[in-house]
């Protein structure tokens, strides 16, 4: 549905030096799929979403929606083209000075659709929202979840096949987040929207996200299913983002400690390990530390611990610090590996 | 106070509502566009040209800088031109109308800065044309601080008609002068100046009624002049 091909985008300020906001990214984005960019502040999501429907213009590279090359369409086609792409905003963006109904009915209003139909359009959307009570009051007079779902419905308006979503939760509470999250889903399921959806916030991802891009510094430097993301995550940015850098989770008198303990500085008789255990589904059920305990006389220590779910599935990960002779670790490393459980050894990252 | 008295306030009374109204009038008409094009002309406007931006806003400043009382006697061959006389009420109108188009123009421009700039880029995204934009977004959107800035060119533009009477406008700020001062009339004095501000306490508290009324925002409105 979506393509990014090389696309860069540079801001160049007054001054010699100029900002590299988006370096030479690609990316598919796949029909009827929610899509995360994930990132921190200054990394180039917006920037890069706003090349999908060229409210920022690339300076090179291709952008092709559902099929059409953006970058080649006149000032009319690309009016057209953009009444396809659907877009909500961290602060919403909506007219103080219409009402709920005449802010969903403004797209409409734009593309000329007669008054009769547009009330009608309007009146299903505020359903699909759930904001039939609402319909006549100022945004003013609204709650931030409120707002986002008649930044909602008036983005699908138009009949949208994509929506883009540009840090749509950031403003929200936690709970206001999950509701907005389980509308996108909805519509995403229900109209077959193909969603591309901007936040820094990994839960967000976690909650209703098949693929993901990470972000840093204007790159895309991972790419590819929630869960894969977060079962193996490669470089130090996605680390940092679910919150498994050990270093930044720990205090440094632990740190110290492990430290020490690693470097085989503690006196004892085998070096400890510092390992990183994921679990998905059904593993997470099974006593499988208590069996390489059994089986092999490990000793370890729990260090850090979470359970999660991610796209659905129970994911969970385990940080132990393991003291074993060199045989005993082979074999509960084996046995882990057997059952799918993702080891990562972290000895070398404190 | 004897009949000729009153007769003389009222019809002053009549002369300032004639100027002040006309040249608020026509200058709404050719300040609110102005201050539209200052506005999306600017560097962050929908249709950057700075060429134009900068002259247009030397133009205002230029006028808006003149005093206005030589503004009055400056253009008194262009107002010879428009009203065929160079003295008069509707001769004041002139000057008064062209004090009063790029005071609006900075105000509409103010008014419309104020508009979020998410908003507009929410209508690109919906594929708005730049028209569309400038109708169906920033002007509704700035509407309350269009009144507001209406308001205030009133109130400017009453001082402004007092000095009209330099080339024979007439109205209060006349009468306050030409019997008040100069015939020491002091109650006649008070009387235009009492008139002056009853009438700009009403301009201004039904002007603050409007915007209260189309603004649907939490805050106050700021202008700045
Ligand atoms: N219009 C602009 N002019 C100049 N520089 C810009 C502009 N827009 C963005 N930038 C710069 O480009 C870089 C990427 O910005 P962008 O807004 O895409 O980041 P982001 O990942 O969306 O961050 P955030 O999470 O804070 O929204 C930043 O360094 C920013 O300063
Ligand atoms: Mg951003």
């Amino acid at each position: 549905m979506i393509k990014l091909r090389h696309v860069s985008k540079a801001f160049h300020s007054t001054s010699a030096s100029s900002v590299h906001a988006v370096c030479d990214v690609s990316l598919t984005v796949s029909a009827g799929e929610i899509f995360g960019i994930i990132g921190r502040s200054g990394a180039g999501k917006s920037t890069l979403v706003r090349t999908i429907n060229r409210l920022s213009l690339p300076d090179s590279g291709e952008v092709i929606v559902d099929g059409r090359d953006l970058l080649k369409l006149d000032t009319r086609e690309l009016l057209a083209a953009r009444r396809e792409i659907g877009m909500i905003f961290q602060h919403f963006n909506l007219m103080s000075s219409r009402t709920v109904f005449d802010n969903i009915a403004l797209p409409l209003e734009l593309i000329g659709i007669p008054r009769k139909e547009i009330n009608e359009a309007v009146n299903k959307l505020l359903a699909l929202v759930g904001l039939i009570p609402e319909a006549h009051r100022y945004p003013q007079q609204l709650s931030g979840g409120q707002k986002q779902r008649v930044g909602i419905a008036r983005a699908l308006a138009s009949k949208p096949k994509v929506l883009l979503c540009d840090e749509a939760t950031s403003a929200l509470d936690p709970e206001t987040t999950r509701s907005i999250l389980d509308l996108l889903k909805r519509i995403n399921r229900e109209l077959g929207l193909t969603i591309v959806l901007i936040t820094h916030q990994m839960h967000v991802v976690k909650q209703i996200c098949d693929r993901v891009a990470v972000m840093d510094a204007g790159q895309v430097v991972e790419c590819g299913s929630v869960l894969s993301v977060f079962r193996s995550p490669q470089s130090n940015v996605t680390r940092s983002l679910i919150g498994d850098v050990i270093s930044s989770e720990l205090p440094e008198s632990v740190l110290q400690r492990v430290r020490r303990r690693i470097d085989g500085r503690d006196g004892d008789e085998h070096p400890d390990h510092l390992f990183r255990l994921s679990f998905v589904g059904n593993e997470v059920d099974r006593p499988l530390l208590s069996e390489a305990v059994k089986r092999f006389g490990i000793d370890f220590n729990i260090l850090h611990g979470q359970i999660d779910e991610v796209q659905g599935q129970a994911f969970a990960s385990l940080t132990l610090l393991v003291n074993a002779s060199k045989e005993s670790l082979d074999g509960a490393l084996a046995l882990f590996k057997e059952h799918d459980v993702t080891v990562e050894e972290l000895s070398h990252v404190l | 106070m004897s009949s000729e008295l009153l007769n003389l306030f009222f019809t002053s009374f009549l002369e300032t509502l004639v100027m002040v109204g006309i040249s608020s009038g026509v200058g709404a008409l050719m300040g609110i566009p102005l201050g539209v094009m200052l506005n999306i002309t600017d560097e962050h406007g929908i249709l950057p040209h700075p060429v134009f931006n900068r002259v247009m806003g030397l133009l205002v400043n230029a006028v808006r800088s003149t005093p206005f009382i030589i503004l009055l006697v400056a253009v008194i061959p262009f107002t010879r031109f428009i009203t065929g006389t160079s003295i008069g009420t509707g001769a004041a109108v002139v000057p008064l109308t062209i004090a009063a188009t790029p005071f609006i123009a900075r105000l509409v421009e103010s008014a419309l800065r104020e508009v979020d700039t998410g908003l507009i880029e929410a209508a690109q995204a919906m594929g708005a044309t730049d028209g569309q934009i400038i109708r169906k977004i920033l002007l509704p959107e700035a509407f309350p601080g269009i009144i507001a800035g209406l308001t205030i060119t009133v109130v400017s533009l009453v001082g402004y008609s007092a000095m009209a009477g330099a080339i024979g406008g007439g109205g209060l700020g006349d009468l306050g002068i030409r019997y008040g001062y100069q015939r020491f009339l002091p109650e006649v004095m008070a009387a235009v100046v009492l008139i002056l501000i009853a009438f700009v306490q009403i301009v201004q508290s039904l002007g603050d009624r409007l915007v209260r009324h189309v603004s649907h925002r939490g805050r106050i409105l700021q202008v700045k002049t």
